[in-house]
């Protein structure tokens, strides 16, 4: 047995991050662990790592137990990360990158760099793992896949026997996905143990011999090869059945007005064009690969960068989009992909989060009235249920979810039309995504178009009406509700044909 | 008032406790007017530079800008005999479009901060000395400035009026700041330049108009430094005095990463180096020890801050966790 945890608890002053945390992994197999956000996966991991140290329990490593690891004895027993957040140095080439903190050197005082046994040592890990570039490539040139390769790299390199990998696919393409999985079914043969931790329940039914479920810092379940599923997988996580995610609208969405795209250029794809028409009262699907043009036609939508050419109307009048600013005039929002980066101010509070879209609203003679602010902040606090002790918390204390419904009520406090929603529950446990998804549906019974750009092939059935596909810049087709599936979006998303083929022409 | 300007107060008030005792003519009124005349004078820039570095920006070129608006004031005052008033609103606007150009040379070409204010620096200074020919200007006998004299160095009720505009700039721009929709955008802008974007706010526009009141700030403060020195040698005059305001500034809790600051506390981080340059006059420490006095306190008031900081984030990341779980 590589690792075997057992008992392992971990208190902060009010909270039991985890209980009683006992785990084991063998040679040769994939455990998966799941569970939602805040269930202790991360604190988990980090024991392993030896940057969190357990109050309780105890690490047993090829036989022998630690009562707590450092993080330079976790890499000395073997245990590497492959992280969510890549951790590469863009600004130098492959081979320093695997090789950091242990580079050949030629001898002598000055230490230096011996740079062809690094990439003599480099090159066959590359092959092992099947990558198309070689040792001398800089990181920078690389894709967000290829850099997971260089790590994986750097944990082979050393000699790590216990692989962690977080959440490794939430940047990836389909097909990047597959390959990443045959990379992890392939290290398993090799006898690596690895620790596949995603939301994405897919890939942990194709990858993983045995799963875990963590649940409030605790051990709930375990499931052997036979038993991984969806339903079984998610019963565990939330400790019930989930209930199918689609709800209809309450009234057939209108066909006039609503947010209307023809043929638009983005500069993504100069070459391609885009028509879409998105009715109000709807919520309309955007699919398709990574890569397919999907956020830019957001970020033209919203002018961040505003389009090449073509028409944008809503509700049948002609918009000329330059910037954030007219996007916010005309009633057209976005809930951006990196909420963190382009949604949020994380050093301000919830108050001044909502109220910064609006703030002139809540300002007399230039100066900001607080009162008024903190009363739309309270009134989108307790209708969005944003967990939170009061709307004074810096926003950056939040849960994932509570963040993006910081994001969400930015704009709700004011009057949306058309509001675009790009990946709505990315690092949102599934709680809350139930919330968020009823609210997109209650803002789409008010008559608001919405369109849901998502790389989650189970929200993406689940909570559009209408499903559009993208492929390398424009749209490949509209799926009508009955014909939404997983296979037809696929075949879209790839370039092909749809197997009923109906709706396409009315896409155009 | 934050913690930060708290610890800043009280460590003022204990080392002038500690002067005092020792020398305990630094209370006299003589030398508090003398401080408060100082105070003045480096606050009001000072404030500027702050506005600039919540942007996330720097404004290297302050000293610079007061070597060329001051030989431009006394050149049209003294030399060519233009009524002050004019002079002083040719040096305000000069002040406001040098602030301009480097608000747009950031926002809209994209150059660094640091790069394009260190060519303000060296611009603004070489063309001052080209100005005048190397030579020094003075104001000597000229007429008709008593007005503005008493205005820009004369003291009322015994405080010198630098005291008091000071105390005006500081209510204004600190109501701009704190209170004032600018100012808001001010700190989200600095704090998360994207994120204020995709709010919808002109993110260039409120950058530029940090530097435009950082300029137009600059070029008040030129006319009071002209008047307390009388004369401007365009290569020494205002040398260095960026620096007091870059520290003045980060004593007083500008973060150089943007997005936070407190005009009180600038206020404070300038009446603080004052006291330090004082204390060294005073207790007869050689002068020439002044700067590294002044570089020993900052230094040692950056440790203090950080060592705070540190344990107080700590448990505090923890409680709001914590406060978050008990309200799910």
């Amino acid at each position: 047995m590589l690792l075997e945890l057992e008992g392992i608890g971990k208190s902060y002053p009010g909270i039991r991050a985890l209980d009683g945390v006992s785990l084991h992994l063998d040679a040769g197999e994939v455990l998966g662990l799941v569970g939602e956000n805040g269930a202790g996966k991360s604190t988990l991991m980090k024991v392993l790592g030896g940057v969190v140290q357990p109050d309780a329990g105890r690490i047993r490593l090829h036989g022998r137990d630690f009562p707590q690891l450092s993080v330079a004895e976790a890499g000395a027993q073997g245990i590497a990360f492959v992280h969510q957040e890549l951790s590469v140095f863009d600004n130098l080439d492959v081979a320093a990158n695997v090789l950091m903190g242990r580079e050949p050197v030629w001898g002598g005082p000055l230490q230096l760099v011996n740079r062809q046994a690094a990439r003599a040592a480099v090159a066959p890990l590359l092959a092992r793992l099947g990558a198309d570039f070689g040792p001398e490539a800089p990181v920078a040139t690389l894709s967000i896949a290829q850099r997971q390769m260089v790590e994986i790299a750097r944990a082979l390199s050393m000699r790590a026997r216990i692989i962690i990998f977080d959440e490794p696919t939430s940047s990836l393409t389909l097909s990047e996905t597959d390959r990443l999985l045959a990379t992890i079914a392939a290290l398993r043969e090799a006898g690596t143990g690895i620790i596949y931790i995603s939301h994405r329940l897919g890939e942990i039914t194709t990858c993983a011999d045995r799963v875990t479920c963590l649940r409030d810092g605790r051990v709930v379940g375990h499931l052997a090869r036979g038993e991984i599923n969806h339903a079984t997988m998610t019963r565990l996580m939330i400790g019930r059945d989930l209930k199918s995610l689609y709800t209809p609208p309450a009234a057939m969405p209108r066909e006039d007005g609503g947010l209307r795209i023809e043929g638009l250029v983005t500069e993504a794809f100069p070459d391609r064009s885009i028509d879409l028409a998105l009715r109000p009262g709807e919520i309309l699907g955007l699919a398709g690969l990574v890569g397919a043009g999907r956020t830019s036609l957001a970020r033209a939508l919203f002018g961040v960068e505003p389009a090449l050419a073509g028409r944008i109307s809503l509700g049948g009048q002609a918009l000329s989009i330059g910037s954030p600013r007219e996007a916010i005039a005309q009633g057209i929002y976005l809930v951006p992909e990196d909420r963190k980066r382009s949604g949020l101010v994380l050093d301000m509070s919830i108050a001044e989060n909502v109220s910064l879209p609006d703030l002139p609203d809540h300002a007399r003679a230039g100066l900001v009235q607080g009162g008024s602010e903190a009363r739309a902040a309270e009134a989108q606090r307790q209708s969005l249920r944003i967990r939170a002790p009061g709307v004074a918390v810096k926003a950056g204390t939040l849960s994932g979810g509570n963040q993006q419904k910081v994001v969400l009520g930015k704009w709700l406090a004011m009057r949306p039309r058309a509001l675009i929603f790009d990946e709505p529950t990315r690092g949102v446990d599934v709680g809350a995504k139930g919330e968020i998804y009823a609210l997109m549906r209650g803002l789409a019974d008010r008559g608001v178009a919405v369109l849901m750009i998502s790389s989650d092939m189970e929200e993406v059935i689940g909570v559009s009406d209408r499903v559009a596909v993208m492929h390398e810049g424009r749209i490949a087709g509209t799926l009508e509700r009955h014909e939404v599936n997983e296979p037809n979006i696929l075949r879209l998303a790839t370039g092909q044909r749809p197997e009923e083929h109906v709706a396409t022409a009315e896409a155009v | 008032m934050g913690r930060k300007e708290l610890g800043l107060a009280v460590l003022i008030v204990g080392i002038a406790a500690i002067t005092a005792g020792l020398n305990p003519q630094f209370l006299s009124t003589v030398n508090l007017m003398n401080m408060a005349n100082l105070i003045g004078l480096f606050g009001i820039f000072s404030i500027g530079q702050g506005l600039i570095i919540i942007t996330g920006g720097i404004d290297l070129s302050v000293g610079s800008i007061f070597a060329l608006l001051g030989v431009v004031f006394l050149d049209l005052t003294a030399n060519m005999g233009i009524a002050w008033p004019i002079a002083v609103l040719v040096v305000l606007a000069l002040g406001l479009l040098m602030g301009l150009v480097h608000g747009l040379l950031v926002t809209r070409l994209g150059l660094q901060p640091f790069v394009v204010t260190l060519c303000g620096l060296l611009i603004y200074r070489g063309a001052a000395r080209y100005y005048t020919g190397d030579s020094t200007i003075s104001l000597g006998y000229a007429e008709g400035l008593d007005a503005i004299t008493w205005l820009a160095a004369g003291r009322s009720f015994g405080v010198p009026h630098s005291f008091f505009a000071l105390i005006l700039v500081a209510i204004v721009v600190g109501v701009v700041l704190h209170r004032s929709v600018f100012g808001r955008y001010l700190f989200g802008v600095g704090r998360n330049e994207e994120a204020a974007r995709y709010s919808g706010i002109r993110t260039g526009a409120v950058v530029t108009g940090a530097y435009v009141l950082g300029g137009l700030l600059a070029a008040f403060s030129t006319i009071l430094l002209v008047f307390y020195t009388s004369s401007v040698s365009p290569s020494s005059f205002g040398n260095f005095y960026e620096l007091y305001a870059i520290a003045a500034a980060v004593l007083g809790g500008c973060s150089l990463r943007g997005g936070e600051g407190s005009v009180l506390g600038i206020v404070l981080g300038t009446v603080l180096l004052q006291v330090l340059q004082n204390l060294v006059n005073i207790l007869g420490i050689p002068s020439s020890l002044n700067f590294a006095v002044m570089g020993g306190v900052i230094l040692i008031g950056a440790l203090a801050d950080r060592q705070l900081a540190r344990r107080k984030t700590a448990p505090a990341r923890v409680a709001a966790k914590g406060a978050v779980a008990a309200a799910e």
